[in-house]
């Protein structure tokens, strides 16, 4: 058995409305605890409504690198955009 | 150049941030953890100079700010520890250094706390200073250490004000109370000095860390500006900051202020100050005292977790 607790990544929803953001991570035991200990170390002034804990090792990440070819897919595809479209100024609600 | 390092450097040209991801020179992720690491300890023993008074509080009020204060600075440790955690170090690592006494922390926090005059003198000059220290950090190159900035500071101005509000306090009570705002202040203002490191002209690394942008102030800038904030404090409260060629120089639109004992600073970061042993034996004492907790809670989940197996 491992010494060390394992390692929970911490995601907060702020409000009601917002996306749950990244805040850190902590270590435990197991979920509930790592639910306990992230309300603990990372809402102790209301910062937020709702936590998501989750055991590092369960994240597959790309690296972060925006320059990185693994988002080159949609580097190239401006029509994508609403601005690559010509629309005459006299065209109303466009 | 190879690509990585073109990489590393463009993305400190433009001042965007590292992430744990990318690649680092070895010299930036080994500085980068040692000085995380050594923040983090610092909040963490620095609990005990402030938690020595929590169960001496005067009030059920200041009781229970000096728990929330005390609370706050475990809760700074375990941000950092977590940053540092990004660049490959081991939490439970980083802990055995700190109790082997491998790794340093602040050495403000190897000074006792005599009266309780000492708590707000720390809030208002030790979190003050740790303020300006921090502020800046908030954009250091390295992301997860420059989001851990943004949230301690936030919480810090409650530490500071904390402090503050408790010495105009004692300053509107008795003789003796003001006496001891006095003694607490002459004790700590020297020390919250060291608290910004060794001069510019002794301070190696400092030109590195620049570069890197993890540091955006030099030492002696961050100091000055320390003095030129708590001058004007110190007057609205009604003490002496204990040093006698503290004047205003218009020329150069700061504060002068006298010669710091450098050697009485190398005699504390050497493990010699009034303290150090205390503090190292009482973290390892806690340490230790808490490891039957961990391994149950880890005997606990095994269990549960072989039910629910079991189970399913
Ligand atoms: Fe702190
Ligand atoms: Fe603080």
């Amino acid at each position: 058995m491992s010494h060390d607790w394992p390692l929970y990544e911490v995601f907060v929803r702020g409000k009601r409305g917002l996306n749950h953001v990244h805040v850190g991570s902590l270590h435990a035991a197991d979920d509930q605890m790592a639910l306990h200990h992230a309300r603990d170390l990372y809402t102790r002034r209301n910062e937020g409504v709702s936590i998501w804990v989750v055991k590092a090792t369960d994240i597959t990440a790309s690296s972060p690198d925006e320059k990185d070819p693994f988002f080159a897919p949609s580097g190239d595809k401006v029509y994508r955009h609403p601005t690559f479209y010509d629309i005459p100024d006299d065209v109303p609600h466009m | 150049m190879t690509d990585l390092q073109e990489h590393f450097q463009r993305t400190l040209d433009r001042d965007q941030r590292l992430e744990p991801r990318d690649w680092v020179p070895d010299g930036y992720r080994k500085t980068m953890i040692r000085q995380i690491a050594q923040h983090a300890h610092s909040e963490i023993i620095g609990m005990q100079p402030e938690g020595n008074w929590i169960t001496r509080a005067p009030s059920l009020r200041r009781k229970a700010i000096l728990l929330a204060k005390v609370q706050d600075e475990a809760g700074h440790g375990l941000y950092l520890y977590s940053a540092a955690e990004t660049l490959g170090a081991e939490r439970a690592e980083l802990t055995e250094k700190l109790i082997d006494g491998k790794q340093k922390y602040s050495s403000i926090f190897n000074y006792p706390t005599l009266n309780f005059a000492d708590v707000g003198v720390i809030g208002w000059l030790v979190d003050g200073a740790a303020i300006c220290n921090q502020v800046p950090l908030c954009r250091c190159s390295y992301g997860p250490y420059a989001r851990a900035m943004i949230r301690i500071c936030k919480e810090e101005s409650f530490h500071q004000r904390q402090g503050y509000e408790l010495l105009m306090t004692m300053m509107r009570g008795t003789d003796a109370q003001r006496r001891m705002v006095q003694d607490a202040t002459d004790r700590w203002w020297w020390p919250s000095l060291m608290m910004f490191g060794p001069p510019d002209g002794d301070s190696p690394n400092t030109e590195q860390s620049m570069a890197w942008k993890i540091k955006r102030h030099t030492n002696d800038e961050l100091r000055q500006r320390f003095v030129d904030m708590s001058v004007p404090q110190a007057e609205a409260l009604g003490a002496t900051l204990p040093d006698p060629s503290l004047c205003w120089n218009a020329e150069r639109g700061h504060y002068d202020f006298g010669e710091i004992d450098w050697s009485e600073f190398k005699q504390v970061v050497r493990g010699n100050g009034p303290c150090n042993a205390q503090r190292v034996a009482h973290r390892r004492a806690a340490h230790d005292n808490g490891a039957w907790v961990r391994e149950a809670a880890l005997a606990h989940a095994a269990k549960h977790s072989a039910r629910e197996e079991a189970a399913a």
